[in-house]
């Protein structure tokens, strides 16, 4: 893991739990260390003009599965909008593949998935919510993401689930920005699942020219 | 017939429905006919919404063999509430609908449930293609919904199957004649697109039929025991008793 400090415009940690949102513009790079391994890092993206969301451009996971014919994010694949509007590709990856049908976590699913002791803990919808609302965005918005770091495969009968990551400390990916592209994201905080090893942990973020 | 003045134009447009033939979906034979709530063909290209009440049975038919039914739910109630497909299979842990499945909404509660599936080939990943999304932009706008409230969709009556390097094969239609029902748990706005399946390879689309009627009794049977549905099931019904008035205030 490392970066060029040459041409970086921005590196920041985003802290266990925590929100994230910047604008990364057309041909920049945004580069997502998962510092100490199999963190998911909930994403979701809108192209913008300026500083303002443009709602044609918001990232579709099923728009973004049709186009590549698989599940999986990897190297090449290029992230878009409902419309087919390339937003951000994918140009290294050391993980592999990572999930766009799987959603992100809420307070509410959570009682579903592992009981209502646990609608009072952090969800990832809650930061989307709350990081969105800095940009205009509502619960209207929200949408089902992209979980960079998270591994959910789909077996032959339908069955589908989280399962331990693939990922480790200091894996990272790159994501290049086709157009000027919003990006949000949620560093996940469950701690019911494998997603995050059950211990969410900082990740780091590098955006470069 | 002269449609040079208001009354040759009134009795033109009148005298049409004359000629006109209009193609209803037969009421099943298990149905009672005063039970009935919706009965409508919906052609290749074209869409439908409806205002469903809970407790409402909705079948989608394909009777010719090609249809493709795209499918957005909102809660009519509180629109912002609606279809979530990544929790519909995440939840599950199943990324194929069939008879059993759940249709969750964003809040943990079920919005629907397939309890009769005669198809077997459906998707919750591709979503639509331009022209369905279209469609479907239409039906919600007329429901006070825009461009934000169309979110990703499930299809009925054409598959696709993950492969184990996660590529997708598209496995088409079940034949003329396969039904899905879906039990519908709160009141919903239903939004039906019948549009080819973005990964169809002929998409030479056939029509559409909808059936709906009341089955409110069906709702207090659950049609599967596993922990994730009777946990949403609960969700749903303690929303639903809490906003009824009570019936000291009636």
């Amino acid at each position: 893991m490392t970066t060029t400090e040459l041409g970086v415009i921005g590196d920041t940690i985003v802290e266990a739990c925590a929100p994230w949102s910047a604008i990364v513009r057309a041909g920049q790079t945004l580069q997502i260390i998962d510092l100490h391994g199999n963190q998911a890092v909930d994403t979701l993206l809108w192209g913008v003009a300026g500083d303002a969301v443009d709602h044609r451009l918001r990232y579709s996971g099923q728009a973004t599965i049709t186009a590549q014919r698989n599940i999986f994010l990897s190297t090449g694949s290029v992230l878009r909008a409902a419309d087919g509007t390339s937003l951000m590709t994918i140009v290294a990856d050391d993980v592999g593949n990572h999930d766009t049908i799987a959603g992100a976590c809420s307070k509410e699913s959570n009682t579903l998935r592992y009981g209502h002791h646990t609608v009072h803990q952090h969800a990832c919808a809650e930061n989307f919510l709350a990081e969105g609302a800095k940009w205009g965005l509502g619960k209207r918005d929200i949408v089902p993401n992209i979980n960079f770091f998270m591994n959910v495969p789909v077996e032959a009968d339908g069955t589908l689930g989280i399962v331990d990551g693939l990922s480790a400390p200091g894996k990272s990916l790159s994501l290049r920005a086709d157009r000027d592209t919003l990006v949000l994201v949620s560093n996940c905080p469950q701690i019911n699942n494998p997603c995050n090893g059950f211990n969410p942990t900082p990740v780091r973020m590098v955006i470069s020219a | 017939m002269s449609t040079d003045s208001t009354a040759g134009a009134r009795d033109h447009a009148r005298s049409q429905v004359q000629t006109a033939t209009v193609r209803i979906p037969a009421t099943p034979p298990d149905v009672d006919p005063s039970r009935l709530l919706w009965a409508e063909a919906v052609p290749p290209g074209s869409y439908a919404t409806k205002v469903l009440a809970r407790g409402t049975r909705l079948r989608l038919i394909d009777p010719d063999g090609s249809a493709c039914a795209h499918l957005l739910l909102f809660r009519a109630d509180a629109p912002w509430e609606r279809l979530n497909v990544a929790d519909t299979v995440k939840v599950p842990w199943q990324a194929y609908l069939g008879a059993g499945h759940p249709l969750l909404s964003d809040q943990g509660r079920v919005l629907a449930t397939v309890i009769a599936d005669g198809s077997g080939h459906h998707d919750t990943l591709c979503g639509m293609t331009d022209d369905g999304r279209a469609k479907m932009l239409l039906a919600a706008v007329k429901h006070g919904l825009d461009l934000r409230d169309v979110a990703p969709s499930v299809s009925f009556f054409k598959g696709v199957r993950v492969d184990d390097d996660g590529s997708l094969a598209f496995t088409g239609s079940a034949g003329a004649g396969a039904a899905v029902d879906l039990l519908i748990h709160l009141p919903v706005v239903a939004a039906l697109v019948n549009t080819p399946h973005p990964l169809d390879p002929d998409p030479a689309l056939t029509g559409l039929d909808v059936l709906a009627w009341r089955a409110g009794e069906q709702l207090t049977t659950p049609v599967n025991d596993e922990p994730e549905y009777l946990r949403a099931l609960f969700n749903t019904e303690s929303t639903w008793a809490a906003a009824q008035t009570s019936e000291a205030a009636k």
